[in-house]
């Protein structure tokens, strides 16, 4: 008779057979039998974080910048309901998870019981799939499963329930072997004549655009590279959405800069006047798309996702290719290579005017700014980091703001899982955590959360997480006391009634960071940022650096949705000309 | 919605609305209910009606029928979504108004009255395969398979009748023919 494991026993050598290296968790009765196993199971190694939301987002950073899943671990009832944030992140971002929640014992489930939660009810809108796991033969199958639906398809979380008498009942495990099939969900529907039609389109086009996304990102490194090829050979502009940045050089002559509220002026232009619009693994937010019925009006759109669901959801599309980006991409070059060998040469005379406005465009500098030499500009704090980290192969989380558009504007990455950010939920304190999940995936690398102060502060507390494994992680806070974009929204939409949007109360930033048993550094002005950022990039702890910023600065250029796309307005420069008047003022 | 001050953009046109029969093949399991019924009303998508048992006890497959409305484009959604769930085997969608489908509804009334409303209640039901499945002396309960609209006409029509208690399911469908679907 083979030797029979406990719950707990089992949930570890599946852990183990999944490869996994690092969970993020937080103990508490319903999960100690899991604890107390941790022990026994040296290749797993626990992150204990201060709070169980941290362990999701640090779970959500490891993944996005290691494209292996993030595994945490949470006690039931409270527990469980802090991890939901995370997880709600992950799901619209379509990061990979899973995470396991400890449940009291089968008998008390339903009985109001210390510490329950109906976890698998509350977090069913909010994961791919979940599981509670009554019996204990089932768990062995039921953990492997939770990896195959997080990672397969289009990426997400998914959650396993564990009672507690499960985890100390004991049964048999069989080893996992890896299988090649995957459960139908994933989803190559695509055939060749998709992409002999998709090539149709290209070379018929003359004011063509490659509008790209996090799927590119979530496809897998060769993803990225195919992008290239593919915009290479094309010679066609490409601009990418928040989260697809990294998966094309952000220093490339065929990039225009992210596109979408906060985008490049020559970005949405593009978008707006294209004849064709090629949407590689992106998902026409309404952050991008601005008004449905303006969106994009003489342009034939094909739409590449792996999600089936994705197509026709926003915005209706003339071609749809769904597939894994890296698998769409190979065979559109091969067939190009095959059918056009000459694509690039033939099309460079056809696109040429097309190129010549993007030019023009692209001359308005609309990421420009006034600089200062009295205060420190975000964006100049933004564009100083990027000049004195970008030697260096450097990892970038965010939290959700002003400041966070910033980054997205004046940070250039030119590799993808670099970027971290919080787009679809758009939750604020994702950065720190993330940051710290980063630098456990990547111990070696400078990991820099660019901060606002406001969003900063509701997950302060993993500064401590960072302390204890000593993870250098660098808390870049551009300071300016206000929640920026409520402030700005403020301002341009509600008169500048500043309701609740100002701080009167804010921590003294650098104290903060001694008492954490860390390092703050505090900049005040332009001339001294330098200096002061490589202080803090040569200092090998964990750092809170206190920047403190303009407080009237707003972010642009900015749609505001009430005006057609290709009317943006633009920074201070421009900003006469152009207000937002009263129909625009509902739709920003 | 107009003049508010929002973060978001005022809706566009709205298309027009078809009622939609869907069938759902889910493993019967903890939830599947649940997972189905609450991406309908997560995504703000309606529900007619609902019906719903397991159809096959030895790969323990339930189906699911869910009457719908919505835009063509909504009903695409639908079917995509559902789909994604992983419990979920194959989905249908029918048009109500489509000919090849068969939908019955049925429902129980409960009439108290003389004998001569009671019979006047059940020869009233007579075209909708009316059964009387429980007589006393002033009460009949009758059972009767029929479209959802002719059900709502019977229960207007006897009321007159002394008809004091309905019950109804939501409507199943079926294919017509020798073909399944697959």
């Amino acid at each position: 008779m083979s030797k029979l494991y406990s719950g707990a026993e089992i949930l570890f050598k599946c852990l183990e057979d999944q490869g996994v290296e690092f969970i993020f968790g937080y103990p508490g009765g319903a999960v100690l039998p899991i604890y107390d196993e941790l022990k026994n199971f040296n290749s797993v190694k626990h992150i204990l974080v201060r709070h169980e939301q941290g362990a999701g987002h640090a779970a959500e950073g490891y993944a996005r910048s290691s494209g292996k899943p993030g595994v945490l671990l949470v006690t039931s009832g409270p527990g469980a309901t802090n991890a939901v944030t995370a997880l709600t992140d992950a799901y619209m971002d379509s990061v990979p998870l899973v995470c396991i929640s400890g449940q009291v014992p089968t008998h008390l489930i339903g009985t109001d019981a210390f510490q329950e939660a109906d976890t698998t009810g509350i977090t069913r809108p909010c994961t791919k799939h979940n599981w509670l796991v009554k019996d204990i033969k089932d768990l062995g199958k039921t953990i492997h499963k939770a990896f195959e639906v997080a990672t397969t398809g289009r990426p997400g979380p998914v959650l396993v329930d564990i009672p507690k008498d499960v985890q100390f009942q004991k049964t048999n495990y069989t080893k996992f072997k890896k299988q090649k099939k995957i459960n139908g969900k994933i989803h190559n529907q695509f055939s060749q004549k998709d992409i002999n039609e998709l090539i149709k389109l290209m070379s018929k086009s003359s004011k063509p655009i490659f509008y790209t996304g996090g799927g590119v990102v979530n496809s897998g490194p060769r993803a990225s590279e195919l992008l290239r090829e593919l915009v290479n050979t094309t010679g066609f502009p490409i601009t990418t959405t928040l989260q697809g940045l990294g998966s094309y050089p952000g220093e490339d002559g065929q990039f225009l800069g992210m596109l979408g509220m906060h985008g490049s002026y020559e970005a949405n232009n593009a978008m707006h006047d294209c004849d064709l619009m090629i949407n590689i693994g992106a998902r026409f937010d309404d952050r991008i798309t601005g008004k449905i019925d303006e969106f994009s009006p003489n342009s034939k759109k094909v739409h590449i996702d792996i999600d089936p669901s994705s197509i026709n959801k926003n915005v209706k599309v003339d071609l749809p290719i769904v597939g894994d980006v890296a698998e769409v991409i190979t065979s559109t070059i091969k067939t190009i290579k095959k059918v056009k060998p000459n694509f690039a040469k033939s099309n460079k005379q056809k696109i040429s005017k097309w190129w010549e406005k993007i030019q023009k465009w692209r001359s308005v500098n609309s990421f420009d700014f006034i600089n200062s030499t009295e205060t420190i500009k975000p964006q100049y704090a933004v564009q100083r980091l990027y000049e004195l980290t970008k030697h260096k192969d450097t990892y970038i989380t965010t939290e959700v703001g002003q400041h966070q558009m910033w980054a997205a504007q004046h940070y250039k990455f030119d590799k993808p899982n670099r970027w971290m950010t919080s787009g679809g939920l758009g939750t604020m304190g994702y950065g720190l955590p993330a940051a710290v999940g980063v630098q456990v995936a990547h111990p070696n690398k400078l990991v820099v959360d660019i901060a606002g102060e406001a969003s900063v502060l509701m997950t302060m507390q993993e500064i401590s997480t960072a302390v204890q494994y000593s993870l250098p992680i660098k808390i870049f806070i551009l300071n300016n006391e206000y929640m920026g974009m409520v402030r700005q929204w403020q301002e341009l939409l509600h008169d500048k009634n500043y309701s609740e949007s100002y701080t009167a109360a804010l921590p003294d930033f650098v104290k903060l960071a001694e008492a954490y048993g860390c390092v703050g550094i505090r900049a005040t002005k332009p001339d001294e940022l330098d200096d002061k950022i490589i202080e803090m990039i040569n200092t090998d702890r964990p750092v809170i650096f206190d920047c403190l910023v303009d407080k009237q600065e707003n972010c642009f250029p900015m749609i505001p949705s009430g005006k057609p796309h290709n009317q943006m307005l633009l920074g201070p420069k421009d900003q006469k000309k152009n207000k937002i008047t009263g129909k625009g003022k509902t739709l920003v | 919605m107009a003049n508010s001050k929002s973060a978001y953009s005022t809706p566009g046109k709205q298309g027009k609305f078809d009622t939609h029969i869907i069938v759902v093949w889910v493993d019967n399991e903890t939830g599947v209910l649940a997972r189905v019924v609450g991406l309908f009303s997560g995504r703000g998508y309606n529900i007619e009606s609902l019906a719903v048992a397991e159809i096959d006890p030895k790969l323990n497959i339930s189906r699911i029928t869910i009457v719908t409305t919505g835009t063509p484009q909504v009903i695409e959604q639908i079917k995509l979504q559902l789909k994604k769930l992983v419990p979920v085997h194959k989905v249908a969608d029918f048009k109500r108004e489509d000919k090849k489908v068969i939908f019955k509804e049925m429902a129980l009334f409960k009439v108290v009255g003389n004998s001569l409303k009671k019979e006047k209640a059940f020869k009233a039901c007579k075209k909708y395969n009316a059964v009387i499945l429980d007589k006393t002396k002033n009460s009949y309960v009758i059972q009767i398979t029929a479209l959802r609209r002719e059900i709502d006409t019977m229960t207007k029509n006897l009321k007159k009748f002394g008809l004091v208690s309905v019950s109804r399911t939501g409507a199943v469908a079926m294919t017509r023919g020798a073909e399944i679907f697959k």
